[in-house]
């Protein structure tokens, strides 16, 4: 049984004949990543300091869901996506303001959407292929306007995230003391529920709804690792997203295998790496601590 | 120049209404005030103001609208019945005028939030945009950190910080925006004595130098005894307002709560005994049932200074 053949397992996985032609042809699918990462570092930010990380896992199957409908009754599933997510996305922030409520909310949705999603590609008459790139991503050429609805539904993310920067994190770490100075700590919640359904459904379009938290969640937690500063840590975040995602369809190019796992394996490997640092830091005693002259 | 012991706290306290700075402004006015959930009236006809410079502690059992009433400063909740001006004004929402300290709470590790950053918030942390560094911030944010005494961790995690130095960094939060009234929610829980202790003169020295009214409310009023200049104490839907020494006595309290309530005084300590359980109350007792007589001897006395 054990007649693999290594030679042809490498290839599948790495092959790099014809790279330069490949690229060229994949050019959208690296701007894709690209943009992709520079919106899921940033949000992955919030997702860790609201500790949402659960919630993104359930607002992507339900984005799932919406995408395989879509496929099913052949509205696109751009589309279907969207709005799955979004309504996964306003279901948990509205019913969910308390952790608590929120995680047993996201549990009861989060494997209801996956079998809507399952049902719908087990009725859908097309080719497989399509189907399981949902689940795990997908290196099919991403076209024109399916790159510029991307683009643009990033746009709107990045800058809504910017405007409402400061409120939020306040209203993250300290929503009490947030509330008593005015912050509309409600309002932005919801906000940040409707910016963070978006960037899951433009994340399943090329990771698939599996593997979102990849993007959305590692890069940022990494960052938090070897930083606590809160203009590094985005920096940071946006960095490994950004190098998971291109350097993943970089590898990806030749071989028959999806993309999703270079892209969770680079992902993995900076977060890995950013805590041996955070553990070798914290052997040497570097604290951040400074000591206040002795000459009072 | 803090001694402790009850003789000196007493003394302490005598002085506070004499007239060392004559009639004070009054930052806070409630008059008739009144708060009400259905059926559940917590207070009414609530008459008193702070003035500014003025130390009052915020008692009464659990249950009895204490953290209620500094939500209706905060304009988060509205009164039932009566009136509440801020510096002559009804209270609003959002009073950059008021400063807010709540309960210490473990800070979470998955937030980019640095000492510096937490107190930056109380700058600005309430204008949408991006805080972009600019050096005007950056001298207030080191002024704060300086006056309660956190620049030696300004630059370190929140979430490794011990709670009191957390309390602190709140404190430094708090005085942004040159508050005229500061409202403490149970600041000290969660602090072992030798925090409680550094983190009430913090907020008392503060009070003293820029004049600020605080309400301050906890379960227990031994750690600032001798700071408070006042005690209101909220029970049986009703309140009394006064020194220590006028409301903490055993035929006040029991009128207030319609039952035999003791209050012991010893070492410098005051112990209420016999509180009927309010009507959420879990744990039942007011303050300090007697649980933290044990620590009293060695702890509250003269060991600091």
């Amino acid at each position: 049984m054990s007649d693999i053949d290594w030679a042809d397992l490498w290839s599948q996985v790495f092959n790099f004949t014809d790279y330069g032609e490949l690229v060229v042809l994949l050019q959208n699918s690296i701007i894709a990543g690209a943009v992709l990462g520079i919106v899921g570092g940033l949000i992955g930010v919030f997702v860790m300091s609201r500790d949402m990380a659960f919630a993104v896992h359930g607002i992507s199957e339900l984005s799932f869901a919406g995408a395989s409908a879509g496929l099913l009754f052949g509205v696109g599933v751009v589309e279907g996506s969207l709005v799955g997510s979004i309504v996964a996305a306003l279901i948990i922030g509205f019913l969910g303001a308390k952790s608590r409520d929120r995680n047993s909310i996201i549990a009861v949705l989060m494997p209801f959407g996956l079998g809507l999603g399952i049902l719908c590609l087990a009725l859908y008459p097309g080719r497989s292929a399509n189907k399981f790139g949902l689940l795990t991503g997908q290196i099919v050429a991403v076209d024109d306007p399916r790159l510029n609805s991307l683009i643009a539904i990033s746009i709107v993310v990045v800058i809504g995230l910017l405007v409402v920067w400061r409120p939020l994190t306040f209203a993250s770490v300290d929503a009490d003391v947030a509330s008593a100075r005015g912050v509309p700590v409600r309002t932005l919640s919801i906000v940040f529920m409707l910016l963070l359904g978006l960037a899951v459904a433009v994340s399943v379009q090329v990771v698939g709804s599996l593997l979102v938290l990849s993007i959305l969640v590692t890069p940022a937690a990494a960052a938090l690792r070897v930083s606590s500063s809160p203009i590094v840590v985005p920096l940071l975040s946006m960095l490994f997203a950004v190098l998971s995602l291109v350097g993943g369809i970089m590898l990806a190019l030749g071989g028959s295998v999806p993309i999703s796992p270079y892209v969770t394996t680079i992902s993995f490997a900076i977060y890995v790496v950013c805590r041996i640092i955070a553990a070798s830091r914290a052997r040497r005693g570097v604290s951040g601590r400074r000591l206040v002259a002795l000459d009072a | 120049m803090k001694i402790f012991g009850a003789k000196t706290a007493r003394a302490g306290r005598d002085k506070a209404p004499s007239p060392r700075n004559a009639p004070r402004h009054v930052v806070l006015r409630v008059r008739g005030g009144a708060l009400q959930f259905g059926e559940r009236r917590l207070w009414h006809d609530l008459d008193f103001d702070v003035r500014a410079g003025e130390f009052i502690a915020v008692l009464g059992a659990n249950g009895s609208g204490k953290s209620s009433l500094l939500k209706v400063i905060l304009g988060q909740q509205q009164l039932s019945a009566g009136t509440m001006a801020f510096e002559g004004s009804p209270v609003t929402r959002g009073n950059r005028r008021i400063g807010y300290i709540p309960q210490q709470k473990l800070a979470d590790e998955g937030a980019p939030l640095r000492g510096r950053d937490l107190v930056a918030l109380g700058v600005d942390g309430h204008r949408f945009g991006l805080p972009l560094p600019r050096a005007a911030r950056r001298r207030e944010v080191d002024a704060l950190l300086d006056s309660v005494g956190a620049s030696e961790y300004a630059n370190v995690a929140v979430s490794t910080l011990s709670g009191g130095e957390q309390q602190r960094l709140r404190v430094g939060q708090a005085l942004a925006g040159d508050p005229r009234l500061l409202l403490c929610d149970e600041p000290l829980l969660s602090l072992d004595l030798a925090h409680q202790r550094a983190v009430s003169e913090l907020i008392d020295t503060h009070r003293r130098q820029r004049d600020l009214g605080v309400l301050f409310v906890t379960h227990d009023i031994n750690p600032v005894l001798d700071m408070v200049d006042r005690v209101l104490y909220l029970a049986g839907g009703s309140f009394r307002i006064g020194t220590p020494d006028e409301v903490l006595r055993s035929e006040v309290l029991s009128e207030l709560y319609g039952s035999p309530v003791d209050v012991i005084r010893t070492r410098g300590r005051v112990i209420v005994v016999g509180v009927p359980d309010a009507h959420h109350g879990h744990d039942g007792h007011v303050h300090h049932d007697g649980e933290h007589v044990p620590d009293a001897p060695g702890a509250g006395d003269g060991v600091r200074r």
